[in-house]
């Protein structure tokens, strides 16, 4: 019987539930704080954890090299990246008054809008969809559609890259 | 279906239940140990190469040889006065230490460390009448998460130097992050050869793959050049001598950790030689066939850890004698070296050996597949380096034009 | 309760919702630009789900072109505010307006 047939029998539906409760709430509070906290290096270490919150979500749905790329893409070197800028500017220990905006009231008021109008949306739209137990998703599967189906995407998106590393030198340099 | 997240190691092959629980936590607990007991002696090891190098006696007075100098100095280093200094971020400040630590641990979990890798072993053991690998796990996107858990090793030394409150170390983070993120493109595209060559992410795969001589061992099969790019930029990665800028004493005074004292410098410390380690067993695994070698009379798995402790025993000493015999780099060099140099040269080679590998699969003759890709990669090592020589020039010329009075803006 | 692709899409939607509400409050560009993140997670959060219910590789794939697009924009995003941040410090988003020239 191959490990496939095997695993497939197993129900997962209980773990893969109280870890997505847990991650999921996490993952709320950390952006709720990354929304609030008085320090920008605070903020971009809450952001750390919603997007480690996503990796996980990513794993619990079988999708794993999206999750590893995304602790390397944007754990690694996107936030990083974030950190060596916020060093390089205004690396200030304790709490910031200006980062905020003075009025915010309208802006909670859209965003708490925005919440309920989409999550009423898609709880009435998806209300009995399942999640299926069939998706069998490996690294070489997804490097064959990128590299069939979605190759002039891919092509593109490599340009785009190159662009933004020659703007970025450019825009970076002393004048 | 889960079959992807969890590795296809054949312990899960039937019900799960919980004897194969204990299994797992039996090779967790192992490797944890395993580890620590290996950052003890690497500390006494260090010190001892470097003093037989520099014709000193080195640790001699705690324990034979002094080999419970480590023990003695973790005892120290426990009884000290935790200090936080006043004006840091202390919540960051005592995290910061954790964070360099956990990925440490976290690496070495792909590493198969023995197992029957002989002529025509598959790799597994057989413990109380469950087969298994001797590896902690065997994740299907292995070399992935090894590169994931260096790029988030910077986030110890990063927030360490941040959350110090304090000039240098500030100074000394921003330094190590610029440095780590340069290497991590190395370290990745050097990489990116050996998996070309396996055809897998898994670790346990591209060890399985370097079984039966040495010459099936990637070092030789991608050529010595990613191997030597690796070697580097994994040097760069761990911080070590001699790309140790992080730290240089002459600068930065202690570097990221100079607030740190008593317990908290020790998990740096510690998390510092555990990358060491685990670099090696990394390189160990992905270049020299790790377990792979010749099995004789006995257990074959037991062969395998053989030649895996060996071999690892071998990069532990490199990594020492680097340290005892080059000079520190300077940090425009350090730059130079890995973006102008490494960064081109693995992408290059990775693209020989696609080359190769495409022409093998098409029939074409691999000299002349050779020659040309060789020309193709010359033309563009070529105009690459009369680019860089250009902008010298031109920055040259801009400053001995501003340094003159006369041309000052 | 079972679980269903709708809670990972109720989860996105108002990790959006937050992210947008962070854009709209904050005004420090580094931050604003890490609630932009906070918005483009959501939306590959959704994108996943949304791949494992109808088992097509097409989410998968559409993450990672959000993960390289989102790469380059920090980049060139940083750039700026670093050149920005240069001639002024403390500057907030307000001040992106010299950009107008």
């Amino acid at each position: 019987m191959s490990a496939a047939a095997v695993l497939a029998d197993i129900d997962w539906h209980v773990e893969q539930q109280v870890f997505f409760y847990l991650i999921a709430t996490t993952q709320v509070v950390a952006a709720w704080r990354v929304v609030t906290t008085k320090n920008i290096v605070h903020a971009a270490l809450y952001l750390v954890v919603v997007l480690a919150g996503v990796a996980a979500q990513f794993i619990l749905l079988g999708a794993e090299f999206i999750a590893s790329t995304q602790v390397l893409v944007y754990i690694g070197a996107v936030i990083v990246l974030f950190l060596f800028g916020i060093m390089l500017t205004q690396a200030r220990i304790g709490a910031e008054n200006d980062l905020d905006q003075p009025n915010r009231l309208p802006a909670v008021l859209t965003a708490g809008l925005l919440a309920i109008l989409t999550v009423s949306t898609v709880i009435r739209t998806f209300e009995d969809v399942e999640l299926p137990d069939n998706s069998r998703t490996t690294t070489a599967s997804v490097s064959d559609s990128i590299f069939s189906d979605y190759i002039i995407a891919f092509e593109a998106v490599s340009v785009l890259l190159l662009a933004a590393l020659i703007g970025a030198i450019v825009v970076a340099r002393k004048d | 279906m889960r079959t992807n997240v969890f590795a296809l190691d054949p312990l899960f092959l039937d019900d799960v239940g919980f004897e194969e629980v204990g299994i797992v936590l039996l090779k967790v607990v192992v490797a944890f140990v395993m580890l620590l007991v290996s950052v003890m002696l690497m500390v006494w090891f260090e010190r001892k190469f470097i003093s037989d190098m520099q014709n000193r006696i080195g640790p001699n007075v705690a324990g034979p040889f002094g080999i419970l100098q480590t023990f003695a100095d973790g005892i120290k280093l426990f009884f000290k006065e935790d200090l936080i200094p006043e004006r840091s971020d202390r919540f960051v400040f005592k995290l910061a230490p954790y964070l360099s630590l956990v990925p440490a641990f976290l690496v070495f979990v792909i590493v198969p460390i023995g197992g029957d890798f002989g002529e025509d072993g598959d790799g597994t053991v057989t413990w109380f009448g469950h087969e298994t690998f001797l590896q902690v796990a065997d994740a299907p996107v292995g070399v992935l998460f090894f590169l994931a858990m260096s790029s988030l090793a910077v986030y110890g030394v990063m927030l360490a130097g941040w959350s110090s409150g304090s000039k240098y170390p500030l100074l000394g983070s921003v330094r190590a992050s610029a440095q780590m993120v340069s290497y991590e493109a190395a370290l990745g595209l050097s990489l990116a050869a050996v998996i070309l060559k396996t055809g897998s992410l898994s670790s346990h795969d591209i060890a399985l793959a370097q079984t039966g001589g040495i010459v099936n061992w990637n070092v030789l099969a991608t050529g010595i050049v990613p191997f030597v790019i690796f070697l580097i930029a994994g040097t760069a990665e761990l911080n070590r001598p001699p790309f140790d800028l992080v730290e240089a004493e002459q600068e930065l005074v202690g570097g990221f950790h100079t607030e740190y004292s008593s317990l908290r410098f020790a998990l740096f410390f510690l998390a510092e030689f555990m990358n060491t380690v685990t670099m090696s067993a990394i390189i160990v695994t992905l270049f020299f066939g790790g377990p792979a070698g010749p099995t004789y009379a006995g257990p074959a798995w037991l062969w395998g850890m053989f030649w895996f402790m060996l071999k690892l025993l071998v990069f532990l000493g490199v990594f020492v004698w680097f340290r005892a015999t080059l000079p520190r780099l300077r940090y425009d060099q350090l730059m130079d070296l890995g973006w102008k140099i490494l960064i081109p040269l693995s992408l290059g080679w990775f693209l020989f050996v696609a080359a190769l590998e495409i022409g093998d699969n098409r029939g074409w003759s691999r000299v002349v597949v050779a020659i040309v890709s060789g020309a193709a990669l010359a033309l563009g090592a070529l105009l690459m380096s009369a680019a860089i020589s250009a902008s010298r020039r031109q920055r040259l010329d801009e400053q001995a034009e501003s340094d003159s009075p006369v041309g000052a803006r | 309760m079972e679980l269903t692709t709708t809670w990972y899409l109720v989860l996105g939607a108002i990790i959006f919702a937050i992210g947008a509400s962070g854009l709209m409050i904050r005004r420090n560009p580094l931050v604003m630009f890490m609630c932009v993140e906070l918005m483009l997670n959501a939306v590959n959060l959704t994108f996943v789900a949304f791949g494992r219910e109808l088992d097509d590789l097409g989410g998968q794939v559409s993450v990672f072109f959000v993960l390289v697009v989102a790469a380059a924009e920090v980049v060139i995003g940083l750039a700026i505010i670093v050149a920005i941040m240069r001639h002024r410090s403390g500057a907030t988003a307000d001040d992106l307006s010299v950009l107008r020239g």
